[in-house]
């Protein structure tokens, strides 16, 4: 039987690196395409209305980067098996720390950053803690958290402000790296492809990408290979919870203000960026810059509505349709990346 | 039986979890270049035993030998790094992964420094076919396509490949060809055969008296978590072997039962 075994003498080299087929196996390109096309029909209905003006593109683009910093890390956890909806808890959180730090209690902006970090971290470390001791789903712990830290924002907004908002003026420094506008673009567009830049080098290129891919797959086999699926958990916990404190700092120094109530549209926002940018909800699966495209789509048919003949009330609509139209999508994208070695087959 | 030669071996190994009594006075071993069919009914105990070798379960009494050295893991991940892989029914790989990537996975090789350290994609990509296809698989050209679309054969086969690249000296095998076809079958018992020819230990645990008979060179039967035969390879014939496989009942008797008339 043994004398059945064929040893390969020479693995021929692959011809070209950059083919076609390759590019629309992609998980991004559904994304890509998706945005394309909802992009297409919104500057058809939208033309005269200025959709494809500088202007029409930066409202929506201004609103898509708070969403996308955030959706980033988030998408991380869900390739890795997790959610984190404390997001839309630790948003307001962070604004409003650093509103009362800087403002009423005028802390250098420094320094009130840097407190707001390490509170946003510290909500991160114990999601992250509790997921991986408890085994309980990481839904219901971040659940749990968000209304814990809604709940103690707003009491604490209360005892130190005696009010639910809280206003500060960044001084002028900051404001320009944080909040201003150039031809229209706010300094968040500009952090949150600045932050895509690295993040896509962490997930993409780094090893610990490659881990938190092998986590998301299956988290017994990562485990018996050797990789930290505690620490990496917890880490991608703080990592969300610090980009989004990073968000909620950029939106006070855009704004002046910092406002205390949870934000729940923007725990929809970030998973159905994510899921519209080919991230499968079972974990395993997805790209940075699927997650980009689907940010882009999302800012799209929320905020760029507005610049078109299209009816306000329809981008909800839009959306429900996007979101299960991609999630079909997911499914048949995994299957022709996974089969198209199956394809040659010899029996 | 010269003992140095044991790559792994248990003295009197008991198991029990709290009052639960589930491996007696187990003592069995395995010599590089060998392959040690575990036999036995569902719920005999091979499972525990071989997680107590790989470390999963400490034992309750005995003692277990790796080179002649007692030796005591404090997890799997300490029984890994002595040269104990244990290989699971699904392969234990990452089916949206790159071949590379999965087979890599935990110890990707990197160019760069500091933060900056890249995956090296090439390095990967060229390790991990060069392996899997000196292991047989043939068909896998390009490091790049997803495990998910190889067969459950040739999964099974990357993971093999994987834990000898990384250093394995005995491989633990838990019902690898349970659910797979004849052909898928045919190739993973010629993995373990390569293996085999490479001089690792190979303990394979199996239902199908067919899978045992044709790689096996050394048969254990455990029976209610007793060792109840241990032959080699000459000593018993086929029938003998299939009858024992079959709980220790011999095809006659089982005919009988069925009321299968001769
Ligand atoms: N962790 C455990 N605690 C209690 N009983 C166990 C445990 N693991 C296995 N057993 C018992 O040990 C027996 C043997 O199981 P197992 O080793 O899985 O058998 P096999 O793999 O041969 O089918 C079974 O009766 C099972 O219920
Ligand atoms: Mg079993």
């Amino acid at each position: 039987m043994s004398d059945a075994i064929q040893v390969a003498k020479s693995s021929k080299p692959k011809a070209s690196h950059f083919s076609v087929g390759e590019l629309m196996r992609s998980p991004a390109m559904g994304a890509f395409v998706g945005m394309v096309l909802v992009f297409c029909i919104f500057a058809a209905f939208g033309f005269h209305k200025n959709f494809l003006s500088v202007f029409g593109i930066a409202n929506w683009m201004n609103f898509a980067s708070m969403i996308g910093i955030v959706a980033i890390p988030v998408g991380f956890l869900m390739i890795a098996g997790e959610l984190d909806i404390s997001v839309g808890a630790i948003m307001p959180a962070s604004a409003m720390t650093l509103g009362i730090l800087c403002g009423p209690y005028e802390l250098p902006l420094g320094l009130g950053m840097i407190i707001t970090f390490a509170m946003a971290a510290g909500i991160g470390l114990i999601n992250g803690i509790l997921v991986t001791r408890t085994q309980v789903p990481s839904f219901i712990v971040t659940l749990a958290t968000l209304f814990a830290v809604g709940g103690l924002t707003l009491t604490l907004s209360v005892i130190f402000v005696n009010r639910p908002q809280v206003a500060y003026e960044a001084p002028e420094l900051a404001k320009a790296l944080l909040g201003d506008r150039y031809f229209g673009f706010r300094a968040s567009v500009f952090w949150w492809i600045l932050l895509s830049a690295a993040l896509y080098f962490v997930l993409h290129k780094s090893p610990w990408g490659n881990w938190i891919f092998a986590v998301g797959g299956d988290a017994e086999s990562a485990r018996n290979a050797g990789i930290p699926v505690n620490r990496l958990k917890i880490s991608l916990f703080v990592l969300s919870a610090v980009c989004t404190a990073f968000a909620g700092m950029l939106q006070v120094a855009a704004f002046n203000s910092a406002q205390s109530a949870t934000n729940f549209p923007l725990i929809f926002n970030t998973i159905i960026a994510c899921v519209v940018g080919g991230v499968l909800l079972t974990g395993g699966f997805g790209t940075l810059i699927g997650i980009f495209f689907g940010t882009m789509t999302l800012g799209i048919v929320q905020q760029g509505i507005g610049y078109t003949d299209i009816d306000r009330n329809l981008s909800q609509l839009i959306i429900g349709v996007m979101l299960l139209a991609a999630v079909l999508m997911n499914g048949t994208f995994q299957k022709l990346a996974t089969s198209w070695s199956t394809s040659k087959k010899e029996d | 039986m010269s003992d140095t030669k044991n790559v792994l071996e248990l003295r009197n190994v008991d198991k029990s979890f709290g009052p639960i009594d589930v491996l007696h006075k187990i003592n069995l071993s395995v010599r590089a270049g060998e392959v040690l069919c575990l036999l036995g009914d569902n719920g005999a105990g091979k499972s525990t035993l071989i997680k107590t070798m790989a470390g999963v379960h400490a034992p309750t009494r005995g003692e277990i030998l790796m080179d002649g050295k007692p030796i005591s893991f404090r997890g799997p991940k300490a029984a890994q790094e002595a040269g104990i892989a244990c290989v699971h029914q699904f392969g234990g790989t990452f089916p949206l992964m790159s071949i590379s990537r999965s087979f890599f996975a935990g110890v990707e090789p990197t160019i760069g420094w500091g933060p900056f350290k890249v995956f090296d994609r090439k390095k990967a990509n060229d390790i991990a076919v060069h392996e899997v296809r000196n292991f047989g698989i043939t068909r896998i050209e390009d490091g790049d396509r997803l495990v998910g679309g190889l067969s459950g054969g040739e999964r099974q086969s990357l993971a093999i490949a994987r834990a000898v690249y990384f250093g394995a000296r005995v491989l633990i095998l838990d019902e690898p060809t349970a659910a797979l076809g004849v052909k898928q079958s045919a190739h993973v018992l010629r993995i373990v055969n390569e293996a085999k020819r490479r001089g690792l230990a190979v303990i394979f645990i199996t239902h199908q008296v067919m899978h045992a008979l044709a790689v096996g060179d050394h048969f254990a039967v455990l029976i209610r978590g007793s060792i109840a035969a241990d032959f080699k390879k000459g000593d018993k014939t086929r029938e003998e072997i299939a009858d024992l496989m079959a709980g220790g009942e011999s095809m006659a008797d089982l005919e009988e039962k069925v009321g299968i008339e001769a």
